[in-house]
């Protein structure tokens, strides 16, 4: 009888069995802990590898090589009227110049017949600026240092053909080649050459859609929100706001693009391409999340203030218009930005709107056909030139930076006026 | 252009009124008491002034441009035209950017000849519509002002109006979702007119690509939608989720039950990173990194099939996005798990692994199933992964090596180009539109619905 069964676990602590069952549910609470540190570091880990990927092609896009050019204008062919060159319309007599075929035959005269592959647009841009600049530079002899064309810039950096690589190392050796700061990225605007490509065509897009945006979603937004949280009676027709905002914050944003290519190009018949259309769409996107902030900013404000307020004689209005919302407001910025910072960051509401046009010119206004930063990235990703890869990345990199902004911007007002009660 | 003119003119017979109201109030109130401050009077009239004026030039742009066109189209050079529609349409928009001054010449001869029509047209109509709106302006001004500032509660009146603003303000939003309603169905249901809609949802056939000769094979386009259907949720729900759901929920057990306060306030804010990187970095990322890797990776354990566009790259790059959103929907319901329920467990001698595995998990299952949802609901919804990572070819196929083609892919790439508004492949766009309104809605409806319930149970 005192005997006690064999199955039977011991109830010690100082049992070989109930250690060793310790030490296994010790070895479970390590293991999982160590799963969710696992799990946390790999997100982490992606996060980095993302990033650094994206800055480690993309600074090359920063830079570009540039190769000196001895240019002895009588030797060309090129014919430029020396009066339009100074006169008012000295860009254009310079455009209808053959300036690629003076250069492409200097190029000759000093490299040889491989040097007609050297160079391309961009070099075409800075020899008209060199022109403009200078116009008592034709007619006589001179050396430039003009940007490469695409093929020789990918080589000297180390990914290019067998032939390229040649002609580098040919330039290299005559110390006829230097890597410059390619201040055309960040001036120019899109074109068929990588190396004469530039963000700004497509930024000053993503300032105009951006500020559209703004405009409409911020006041309306925030409109909205005052309404619904201070005055809106519990009614049928509040429920149907509140369910319609509620579901449009989780709408893809793809929807959101048919949206607009339907009702403000095809029946407002709104222009295509433009900010305007782009702003018009991404702030129905970014209202929805404004609201959905306000509302939250404004339920952060004690009643107190408003018990207070109304006791001394305010009306609801005015509790409401000169104490709640200027309480409200550095919480509705904060909401605001991030979901400006959002829409910043969409492509696809934009390119159903017709934004992924070739843009070579940057929009002077919110009605111009333009494009904008990530459009541009997409549209970059797709073309074949291997040029355009580290360009892709380089904008990107802008792109983050610009967003990195924002949301900088997003947490210093947070931290700076945000109040807790 | 009149009408800017007309804008103007209303504002300031606006800002006229405002002004004369709130120097007559002040006046008054040197020597008497008035209900409401001098600024309320002169926001009284300029609000009066303002907003019908300005409602009737907003409601006429849209009567003037139909008008301009019928007016055009019934005097003899517009009797002229041909009478083909699509081509009268393509002639009368060139006419008015022609009038407008945006284009110099037309492609077609007749916009040239049509266009100072159009434009005294508009003239005419801008110069009835505008002094219709200033008439209004006055109108309303005056019959603010005639009220005596003595007896009027203006502060009343005015707060009326911004009330009317604030309620229209709040109908934007179910105006958006019946504008999303509405075109979505109105350009299905004539997409529907020409494609069955059978064929259309159970169809395993996908290729948009009309021909151009009518007696060319297939000449139809075929619009089945089922490999597309397939496609979305094997990225979005599938994978994406296989590699999302573990991270995220382990991510936010050891930041929530684990991590020291300090690590959790610096690794929580670099998780969300990963939720504001946008969707066009993922995608470049995922054809120009990932891609590569999957196929030789594909290749190299014998799958010859592996596509450098496969459903693996785009899946797992989207589940590393979707990452934080699962995470912090996790957080969110174990958070609201009772500290009773922790207590009793960790009491009982359970370590903190099992209190969270038999009772936090369990517990929180409900919150963390919705959560899983709202995620799948933003990964089908997802494009730019998609469509730069996964392909255009629409299998039906459960190897993640290959290429599946998803809703929205189809619909970006349906919808970019140029082609006609009205052809059955713009329309099968909204179609898919409608479908993939209709999936995310009832996804987002199922997981509301469920997370509510599982609050409900603890409150």
């Amino acid at each position: 009888m005192n005997k006690a069964a064999p199955s039977e676990p011991s109830g010690r602590w100082t049992d070989a069995a109930m250690t060793r069952r310790v030490r296994r549910r010790y070895a479970a609470e390590a293991i999982f802990r160590g799963a969710g540190l696992a799990a946390i570091t790999l997100s982490v880990l992606f996060l980095a590898f993302l990033l650094w990927s994206m800055a480690s092609k993309g600074v090359g896009g920063f830079t570009r090589y540039e190769a000196q050019l001895p240019i002895d204008f009588a030797k060309t062919d090129l014919f430029l009227d020396p009066a339009a060159i100074r006169g008012p319309d000295a860009r254009s007599a310079v455009a209808g110049a053959d300036l690629s075929g003076a250069i492409s035959a200097a190029a000759k005269a000093a490299y040889g017949p491989a040097g007609t592959q050297l160079f391309g647009d961009a070099a075409v841009d800075r020899l008209t600026d060199a022109i403009l600049a200078n116009p008592n530079l034709v007619g006589g002899k001179t050396s430039l240092w003009l940007p490469v064309a695409s093929k020789i810039d990918v080589a000297a950096k180390g990914e290019g053909s067998a032939a390229a690589e040649k002609i580098v190392a040919g330039l290299e050796q005559g110390h006829a080649l230097r890597r410059t700061f390619n201040a055309q990225f960040l001036t120019g605007a899109d074109a068929t050459d990588p190396t004469a490509v530039g963000v700004w065509g497509a930024l000053k897009g993503s300032v105009y859609t951006i500020l559209v945006t703004i405009l409409l979603a911020f006041p309306v937004g925030v409109l909205a929100a005052i309404y619904l949280e201070e005055f809106a009676p519990r009614n049928r027709w509040t429920d149907a706001i509140e369910v319609s905002i509620n579901n449009l914050a989780a709408v893809p944003s793809i929807i959101f693009g048919l949206l607009g290519l339907a009702v403000f190009l095809d029946v407002m018949n709104l222009p295509r391409s433009a900010p305007l259309v782009g702003g018009l769409t991404l702030a129905l996107m970014t209202f929805p999340v404004i609201v959905i902030a306000g509302r939250n900013a404004i339920k952060t404000v004690p009643p107190s203030i408003r018990d207070a307020a109304l006791g001394v004689g305010a009306s609801k209005m005015q509790v409401t218009f000169h104490h709640v919302l200027p309480l409200a407001l550095p919480g509705i910025l904060t909401g605001t930005i991030i979901g400006v910072a959002r829409a910043l960051g969409e492509t696809a509401p934009l390119l159903m709107i017709g934004m992924r046009a070739f843009v070579a010119m940057p929009p002077r206004g919110v009605s111009d056909p333009a494009t904008v930063l990530p459009v541009q990235i997409f549209l970059w990703s797709d073309e074949v030139d291997r040029g355009f890869i580290e360009k892709t990345s380089a904008a990107i990199i802008v792109l983050l930076l610009f967003m990195l902004l924002m949301n900088g911007i997003a947490i210093y007002l947070r931290n700076r006026f945000e109040r807790r009660w | 252009m009149s009408l800017g003119l007309a804008l103007v003119a209303v504002l300031i017979v606006a800002i006229a009124a405002g002004g004369y109201g709130y120097v007559r109030a002040g006046r008054l109130r040197l020597s008497t008491r008035l209900h409401s401050l001098p600024s309320y009077h002169g926001a009284y009239a300029a609000l009066w002034a303002a907003i019908p004026a300005l409602l009737l030039i907003a409601a006429w742009v849209p009567i003037q441009s139909s008008l301009v066109d019928r007016a055009v189209l019934a005097s003899p050079e517009g009797q002229a035209l041909p009478s083909f529609d699509m081509q009268r349409d393509a002639i009368l928009t060139e006419a008015h950017a022609i009038a407008d001054g945006q284009l110099g010449q037309g492609f077609n001869a007749e916009s040239a000849t049509i266009a100072p029509r159009v434009r005294t047209e508009q003239t005419r109509y801008a110069l009835l519509g505008g002094a219709v709106a200033l008439l209004a302006a006055i109108g309303g001004a005056t019959l603010a002002l005639r009220r005596n500032p003595l007896q009027f509660r203006a502060r009343t009146g005015v707060e009326r109006w911004v009330m009317v603003v604030l309620f229209s303000a709040s109908l934007i939003a179910i105006l958006t979702t019946l504008g999303i309603l509405l075109s979505l169905l109105f350009e299905s249901l004539r997409f529907f007119r020409v494609y069955p809609p059978q064929d259309f949802f159970f169809g395993v056939h996908w290729s948009p690509q009309t021909a151009i000769r009518a007696d060319q094979a297939g000449s139809s386009g075929a619009f089945g939608a089922l490999p597309l259907l397939w496609g979305t949720f094997f990225i979005g729900a599938v994978i994406a989720m296989i590699v999302a759901v573990p991270l995220g929920l382990m991510s936010a057990i050891y930041l929530t039950q684990y991590a020291p306060a300090k690590v959790r306030s610096w690794l929580k804010p670099i998780l969300e990173i990963l939720a504001g990187i946008p969707t066009v970095v993922y995608g470049y990322f995922a054809a120009l990194t990932v891609a590569p890797v999957v196929r030789d990776f594909g290749l190299s354990i014998g799958i010859t099939s592996a596509s450098s566009e496969s459903a693996l790259a785009a899946g797992s790059v989207m589940g590393i996005m979707i990452i934080p959103f699962v995470s912090s929907m996790a957080d969110d319901s174990i958070a609201a798990v009772p500290q009773a329920m922790r207590d009793g467990s960790l009491a009982m001698g359970a370590t903190k692994s099992e209190t969270i595995r038999k009772v936090l998990l369990p517990a929180a299952l409900p919150g963390v199933m919705g959560g899983v949802l709202l995620a799948v609901s933003r990964a089908i919804g997802e494009t730019m992964i998609v469509v730069m990572a996964a392909g255009l070819a629409a299998n039906l196929t459960l190897n993640p090596f290959q290429s599946v083609t998803t809703v929205t892919t189809q619909i970006v790439g349906l919808l970019t180009g140029e082609q006609e508004f009205d052809s059955p492949k713009t329309l099968a766009a909204f179609a898919l539109g409608l479908a993939l309104f209709a999936i995310t809605l009832l996804l987002n409806l199922i997981a509301l619905h469920i997370v509510r319930r599982y609050r409900e149970q603890y409150e």
